[in-house]
């Protein structure tokens, strides 16, 4: 199974290496989407894992014990549909068909396909999208 | 030939046994009874279109203070109005940008934040003359709080617009959108078959004085809009093939509603706003209904490219509206999505609103008291040396 994790890393983990130890120790498949360490040492990483149930689960524990703060993202977007008029231009900026008009020409989106680009935020003529991340 | 007149439309409507359908019912309607039939059965066609219109703003009338004050300079919410009038009066544009935040807020946002009915704050300048000796005043309004406060739109329901294409290899920013680069998707910005204009091709009862649904309330079309443009080529269904008519639309703010009435955000390009306007086509007679009877795939426009700054922008494709509507395209050999920038579902809503408003027998036909020309040419604006 595949799954969107964001790992927060307080400065004490930053310098362990835990992506390498998900990979050799509980056999995951890790993809590595974005990264980001800040001044005060403190990081950030989202990954897409692979792996069964019982080694995620494993990781899971390994990860806590590490005080890496760990939240599983499934979309990186948020669509306020209370803002949202379903005029489509955040369709147009979305290069991959994550967001598009349904038959009732009402925005629908396919998290699965996004790419986590963030142009439809800025896309969006009614600031109705959110990014995650 | 059935005809009907506007006395007659409107007697139906009083008694409540007016047949009302919108732009998309209608064809359904012209399928099952024909032109003839369905101009029988059919007395009024209700048209509607949400899309950007940058083209707007309000006329506010903010009262007078005590002392007066004769207001050369004001800002709503930090947003410039123009005061070039007389003492309290001030238009607000819809795409003026504010001096903190920029583009994310602005004239749009202050129309909407007033129709919404909250407290905006003015703050206005002036001289002072002996008759209105005051300098300065910084206060806050609402729509209730000041006189006459009403939107004027000088163009709307643009018939018949362009598409947009970027063939460049740079991103562009755009009030058709964002345009993403080596012509990877066309936007287009029209409810098509369901367009006021497209519905009354030759402008034969939508002239000056008819009344509308704009932004959730009662207007008028007040005059033609700016770059009217009605001489263009026409196809044997009268359509315009390029971009032609437009509508000055004048309507009360203070019955409007932000349900049908939204400011728009364009990335790099500026504030702007969604203005919900329907329009009724009352049935007069056969030619009447032939001219509802236009479908997607009778609209045809072209597909420009937005990339080119200098001169005419290239056509490189000519496209029916059920083609953009398709999702794809082809232009010049090569497949292009397509996105919409208009809100079609919004658009129906309104056309179903006004609809119902009829069937009520709260809003009535108006037949216009002038109507548009059909041969207004455009203007550029050339740069030329001062005469003499």
């Amino acid at each position: 199974m595949k799954q969107k994790l964001l790992l927060t890393f307080p400065a004490e983990a930053t310098g362990h290496t835990i992506t390498y130890e998900l990979i050799t120790k509980y056999q995951l498949e890790v993809n590595i989407l974005r990264a980001s360490i800040d001044f005060n040492a403190q990081g950030f990483l989202l990954i897409e894992v692979i792996g069964d149930i019982s080694s995620r689960k494993e990781a899971l524990d390994f990860l806590l014990e590490n005080n890496v703060e760990v939240r599983e993202i499934n979309a990186a977007i948020l669509i306020n549909e209370e803002k949202c008029i379903n005029c489509g231009a955040c369709t147009a900026a979305c290069t991959v068909g994550a967001l598009y008009m349904d038959n009732n020409w009402c925005l629908s989106f396919d998290n699965e396909k996004c790419l986590d680009c963030k142009t439809c935020v800025v896309a969006c003529p009614k600031r109705a999208i959110e990014a995650v991340l | 030939m059935v005809t009907k007149t506007y006395a007659q439309i409107n007697e139906k409507i009083k008694n409540g046994v007016a047949v009302v359908v919108t732009a998309e019912e209608v064809l359904d309607i012209i399928e099952e009874k024909g032109i003839e039939g369905a101009t029988e059965y059919v007395d009024v066609v209700t048209t509607a279109t949400f899309g950007p219109m940058c083209s707007s703003g309000a006329f506010l009338n903010l009262g007078h203070s005590d002392p007066a004050i004769r207001m050369e300079k004001v800002k709503l919410n930090n947003v410039n109005a123009y005061a070039g009038l007389a003492a309290v009066d001030a238009y607000i544009g819809a795409t003026q940008e504010s001096d903190d935040r920029g583009y994310e807020y602005g004239g749009a946002h202050v129309i909407c934040d007033l129709i919404d009915g909250k407290q905006v704050h003015l703050q206005a300048t002036g001289k002072g003359t002996d008759c209105y000796p005051r300098k300065s005043i910084d206060t806050y309004i609402t729509k209730d709080s000041i006189n006459e406060a009403y939107i004027y739109n000088p163009r709307n329901c643009y018939q018949n617009y362009n598409a947009a294409i970027n063939t460049s290899s740079k991103r562009l920013f755009t009030y058709m959108g964002i345009l993403n680069p080596n012509s990877s998707v066309v936007t287009y910005s029209t409810s098509g078959q369901l367009s006021p204009l497209l519905n009354d091709p030759l402008y034969r009862t939508i002239g000056i004085g008819t009344r509308i649904f704009i932004g959730g309330g009662v207007g008028y079309v007040a005059w033609k809009g700016t770059q009217f443009k009605s001489g263009v080529e026409r196809d044997e269904k009268d359509l315009p093939q390029v971009p032609a008519g437009t509508l000055a639309l004048v309507g009360d703010l203070k019955q409007m509603s932000t349900k049908y009435i939204q400011p728009a955000v364009f990335e790099r390009y500026g504030t702007s706003m969604f203005v919900g306007i329907g329009i009724p086509i009352p049935i007069l007679d056969e030619n009447i209904m032939r001219h509802v009877a236009v479908k997607d795939e009778d609209i045809f426009t072209n597909v420009v490219d937005y990339s080119v700054f200098e001169g005419p922008k290239p056509v490189l494709a000519r496209v029916s509206y059920k083609d953009l509507r398709s999702g794809e395209i082809e232009v010049q050999g090569k497949r292009v999505r397509t996105a919409p920038l208009s809100s079609l579902h919004k658009a129906r809503e309104i056309a179903g609103e006004l609809k119902a408003w009829i069937e009520k027998g709260e809003f009535f036909i108006q037949e216009p008291v002038d109507q548009f020309q059909t041969d207004c040419t455009l203007n550029g604006l050339k740069i030329v040396k001062k005469e003499g």
